[in-house]
């Protein structure tokens, strides 16, 4: 390219979010909207840095009791026994179910915590208008992005090992406290990375690429 | 209060602005099954499917009779010492609801049930509006909602956690895998290829504006239909 990259945004022009239409606002002074589709426009997301970091902190705050109490309570004819996450994945650790046991550890337990780091490296790197490794961090958002919704697998199992074992009074399994925060986590996570605007990441690169062309 | 100011459009529909990184560009004529990626962040702009109306339909259809198979058949069933049980997957949120997790039974439902039905009805919806000249302004609306729908539900991520308590389960009891676990599987393959023929840009270059185009913005509308 002979003449340095633009963006739509330092040329005044707005991309909409759902039609990707390119459009001009007529009245600087107020939002417009989209001429095709109708939606209300803006450069970026709205106030997407501290709706995204609202959502985080609530997920790592949920975090906290989705691992610390139980998930699931399994009660027999001797009593009744109690299960966190982590106990889940140790009590399917043998030597024909531990390929299980690796999935619901990862899904559950790596793949919640990674979520919120990542994040919350993206937010402060963009809002430090960093400009590098801009490609790595876009990367990373996407693959958070994809990951995020395996974290329900916890959610699935719980919910149809309680409803098939109903035996009682032989055994019954019931669905503890701990499933409500740890299903929080998973929909605070989605929510937080649906609310962070990936084009944050490439602001500081595009305002380096213009000065030095 | 939201204004009612609608933007001017560029006279240029081949201009876009990348989604995750903003840079503006021109997407070239793609042959069909060719693929357009920004050379900033390689996030893929456009990709120019083969017949994308039709073959969305036939799998969204598809994917419709699926969906009422796979709810209406128990999912998952067990035998142990004489007694039997089973569960589908509304058995799934009730048994959660009587166990005082509402909120948690909600989530399963919307991502189970009800987000995978708003994802194919709306794309169903979509595809079938779209097959007329001008698609009516209420398709956009749908279009507006149909990744929100995707992006909660679960199918997939269900069969991996039935899965997983399949084997939970296998250990106390015998367990008997019902006929929805199949039907589901399908349905997975079936909402992939459903969401990868349809073609976003196919319907929106057609579509009925918000506020009708004047003068230098009609201009686009004119030469998409002398190319289709």
């Amino acid at each position: 390219m002979s003449q340095a990259a633009l963006t739509a945004m330092q040329l005044g022009l707005q991309s909409c979010e759902v039609c990707r239409l390119l459009s001009r606002p007529a009245d600087a002074s107020q939002q417009g909207r989209c001429p095709r589709c109708d939606e209300p426009l803006s450069f970026r997301k709205h106030s997407s840095f501290q709706r995204s970091w609202a959502f985080l902190l609530a997920a790592a705050i949920c975090y906290i009791p989705a691992n610390v109490l139980p998930v699931l309570t399994t009660k027999t004819a001797t009593g009744a026994d109690s299960d966190t996450i982590l106990q889940g994945v140790v009590l399917l650790w043998s030597p024909t179910g531990w390929p299980l046991s690796l999935i619901v550890l990862v899904a559950s337990i790596m793949i919640p915590s990674a979520k919120i780091i990542a994040l919350g490296y993206l937010l402060v790197s963009a809002q430090r208008r960093s400009a590098r490794n801009s490609e790595q961090r876009i990367r990373l958002y996407r693959t958070v992005e994809f990951i995020g919704r395996w974290s329900m697998v916890d959610v699935f199992v719980d919910t149809f090992t309680a409803a098939l074992i109903q035996l009682q009074p032989l055994m019954s399994v019931e669905p503890a406290s701990g499933l409500f925060f740890f299903a929080a986590v998973v929909v605070f996570t989605m929510l937080a990375v649906e609310s962070f605007d990936p084009r944050l990441i490439w602001d500081a690169a595009s305002m380096s690429e213009v000065q030095h062309a | 209060m939201t204004s009612q100011v609608h933007n001017q459009p560029t006279a240029d529909d081949s201009l876009v602005a990348c989604p995750h990184c903003d840079l503006l560009q021109r997407l070239p004529n793609l042959a069909p099954g060719a693929s357009a990626r920004c050379p900033r962040c390689d996030e893929e702009l456009w990709r120019n499917r083969k017949d994308p109306l039709n073959r969305t339909l036939a799998l969204a259809s598809a994917a419709a009779i699926l969906y009422v198979i796979a709810n209406s058949v128990p999912m998952l069933g067990l035998t142990i010492v004489g007694r039997e049980a089973s569960t589908t997957v509304f058995g799934g949120v009730q048994q959660l609801w009587r166990d005082d997790q509402a909120l948690v039974a909600l989530l399963v439902l919307v991502t189970a049930i009800v987000a995978p039905a708003l994802q194919i009805g709306f794309m169903l919806l979509i595809v079938v509006a779209g097959l007329r000249r001008r698609p009516p302004i209420w398709v956009g609306t749908l279009m507006r909602y149909q990744p929100t729908a995707r992006t909660w539900s679960m199918i997939e991520v269900m069969m991996l956690g039935v899965l997983v308590a399949l084997v939970k389960i296998a250990d106390y009891a015998t367990v008997i895998p019902g006929m929805a676990l199949f039907v589901l599987s399908a349905l997975v393959f079936v909402l992939a290829g459903m969401q990868s023929s349809f073609d976003a840009r196919e319907i929106w270059s057609r579509i009925e504006w918000a506020e009708a185009p004047t003068g230098d913005a009609a201009a686009p509308l004119a030469t998409t239909e002398t190319t289709r």
